[in-house]
């Protein structure tokens, strides 16, 4: 399906938005204004953007531990985010989530989430909840290709192919799963392959190509809405940063890394062509929609800092309802 | 004796290293013990000496590798293994809790489970509600299982050795804020004995029982107590399970008042178990209440000062002390 002008504007606005959120979040855990630990989604951009362009503002997504991109793709606030960073009262979980932990439940974000597959079941609930109210809602599960490995992707997969609810399972394949290749720890060449035994739809897609994505997900979605059930989609990406941010990355050759970081393989670079090429953008448009992106961030840490951090009485609520 | 100041983490890779080398039973199961070494590099070394079968690098499959080593254990090995975040042993809580723990019971004394799950648990450090729990009790509360909490370098060696000895699954928690923390380790080769707790600093006025990391803050508020011409003995249980109630009883006859730290939330926790196993067996020499010093009960916030506010500290220790030595 054909994109209009604003709506491939707003993607490459919000890869843009992504990659300047995550090195800001770099720089800030740097300072030691970040506590505990960050991940970065640099490079993978593709992936969230494409995939919340073909969702609905009401669908629903889980996300990883590696959640800022998922969450900017789908709408989040990047100023509530950054003070979630900081652990200020304003932030998405009034400062006491932090990165790992960020959730907007009224644009659907059901959470990132600190346990490798923590979304899988909580994303699979969402579609039989929406299948159940007859809402129309489809729900996107992220997770990693490390993640592919953890058993209740088949428990809750299987389920959601015996019931065709409206779900996607989509795999970040971002060749990296902590401090190892992922390659080495799956037993099967192809993860798409997974999804013929848990009898699901299987689709692997160019993770790097942002349209791809968009239009792999858009399919998906229709045969999740039309009652066809469920797809499990592999997108085929690099993660560029390290594990976390300070991650020496003694296990990885840097050749590999300054590869993808290429121009000719940099998300952001590649769908900037296009735009330029066959989407019919001039160069100041596309200059004008990234520093609009920064802009934004630059806001967004300014919010974060001048934010109060939460009182002290905080601690004790909202333990339960 | 020769001895050295040792980080944790070394004093714990010192005691793997040498347990497999004298016995080849013994094998290493984890998410990046191997190549990479741990990701608390722990398990460093042990790759490269022992080869990719004795050192096994799994997937992120906590329920899969932590019942293939159970498995392993009861046919002859000895295993070790990993879990990055005591979080995540809630992924293989069946494996450990309805199949470790049981199979000796169960089958009527045949079976044998030498187990150890090294785990680490703990707050500090901002990794907020799903990483900084301290679930000790949690393993505590279950009859076939041993549960183990080393604070220094010292007691990490010596009893993850003897834990790699047992014949039982042992539950072995390891502290993030306490890979870094050094201490005297011996050269020579020794054990402590699992079950026996150790009294890190002797006092007449107050009894101050600590783990894992509470161990270091209770010395601290010693130290403060001293100032204040209070005496604390400071007894590291060191093993939560079997737990050492004589040497809490004895220090508790001499001086009649006892607090009790533990990382864990107050409410079920470590705390109120062994206040209740004083109150019955040292009833007559208690002075004053039983003092609980633990967790709140929420889960561990982002956000630094909610998080410093969570957990117990020095002053909290302090403060309790005082409440019950009646001196103004
Ligand atoms: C249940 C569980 N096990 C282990 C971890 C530690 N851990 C955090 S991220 C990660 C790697 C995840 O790899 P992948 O699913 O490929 O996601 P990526 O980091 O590549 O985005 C691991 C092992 C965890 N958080 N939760
Ligand atoms: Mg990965």
């Amino acid at each position: 399906m054909k994109l209009s002008h604003d709506q491939l504007a707003d993607m490459y606005h919000r890869m843009w938005l992504i990659r300047y959120f995550e090195e800001s979040a770099r720089s800030l855990f740097q300072e030691n204004m970040i506590r505990g630990t960050t991940h970065m989604y640099t490079g993978e951009e593709a992936v969230a953007v494409g995939a919340c362009a073909a969702l609905n503002r009401d669908d629903y997504i889980t996300s990883t531990h590696r959640g800022h991109g998922h969450c900017l793709a789908k709408g989040g606030d990047p100023r509530r985010m950054m003070a979630e960073l900081l652990g200020k009262v304003t932030g998405y979980c009034k400062g006491k989530g932090g990165s790992m932990h960020i959730a907007d439940l009224d644009l659907g974000i059901l959470g990132a989430n600190g346990i490798v597959g923590g979304g899988i079941g909580i994303a699979t609930g969402a579609a039989y909840s929406a299948d159940l109210r007859g809402s129309g809602q489809v729900a996107v599960c992220f997770f990693g290709d490390g993640a592919s490995n953890q058993g209740i992707l088949m428990e809750a997969a299987n389920m959601a192919a015996l019931w065709k609810l409206p779900i996607i399972y989509l795999c970040e394949e971002n060749q990296y799963a902590e401090f190892s290749p992922s390659k080495p720890f799956i037993a099967v060449e192809r993860i798409e392959v997974k999804a013929q035994a848990f009898g699901l739809a299987g689709v692997t897609v160019d993770g790097n190509d942002v349209l791809a994505v968009y239009e792999a997900v858009r399919r998906a979605v229709e045969r999740a809405r039309g009652g066809d059930g469920p797809t499990l989609l592999v997108a085929q990406t690099y993660r560029l940063e390290g594990h976390t941010v300070g991650d020496p990355l003694t296990y990885r050759p840097k050749e590999e890394a300054d590869e993808w970081k290429s121009a000719e393989r940099d998300p952001i670079s590649r769908f900037g062509r296009y735009l330029t090429g066959e989407g019919g953008f001039s160069e100041k448009e596309l200059e004008t929609l990234r520093q609009k992106a920064q802009a934004e961030i630059d806001e967004a840490i300014k919010f974060a800092i001048d934010s109060p951090e939460p009182e002290i009485a905080a601690l004790w609520e909202d333990v339960t309802a | 004796m020769a001895v050295r100041q040792l980080r944790y983490r070394e004093a714990l890779n010192e005691a793997l290293h040498e347990e497999m080398a004298r016995d080849p039973s013994v094998c290493v199961l984890g998410e990046d013990v191997g190549r990479y070494g741990g990701p608390f590099q722990v398990t460093r070394g042990l790759f490269d000496r022992y080869g990719e079968k004795r050192v096994r690098d799994t997937p992120i499959s906590e329920e899969g590798f932590v019942g293939i080593a159970v498995g392993a254990a009861m046919t002859g090995l000895r295993p070790v293994a990993e879990i990055l975040y005591i979080d995540f042993s809630t992924l293989a809580m069946d494996q450990i809790v309805n199949q470790a723990a049981k199979a000796r019971y169960m089958f009527g004394g045949k079976a044998r489970v030498p187990l150890v799950i090294r785990t680490q648990g703990g707050g500090g450090r901002g990794n907020a509600a799903q990483h900084s729990q301290s679930l000790e009790m949690w393993y505590v509360h279950v009859p076939g299982l041993v549960v183990v909490q080393p604070a220094t370098p010292y007691d990490a060696k010596g009893l993850l050795k003897s834990a790699i000895r047992d014949d039982n699954p042992v539950i072995f928690i390891e502290h993030k804020l306490l890979y870094n923390t050094t201490g005297p380790v011996p050269d020579e080769e020794y054990l402590i004995p699992i079950g026996i707790a150790d009294v890190k600093r002797p006092g007449n006025d107050v009894t101050i029982v600590a783990t894992s990391r509470m161990v270091l803050f209770a010395l601290k508020a010693a130290e403060e107590l001293a100032r204040q011409g209070i005496e604390a003995e400071v007894i590291d249980p060191r093993t939560l399970k079997p737990l050492d109630v004589d040497t809490i009883v004895r220090s508790v006859e001499k001086t009649g008042r006892l607090v009790v730290v533990n990382e864990g939330h107050l409410t079920g926790g470590f705390t109120a178990e062994v206040a209740a196993r004083v109150q019955r067996e040292a009833f007559d020499w208690l002075d004053a209440p039983i003092m609980q010093v633990a967790t709140e009960d929420v889960p561990l916030p982002y956000n630094g000062r909610l998080e410093l506010e969570a957990i117990p500290n020095e002053q909290d220790i302090i403060n309790a002390a005082l409440e019950i030595v009646y001196r103004d």
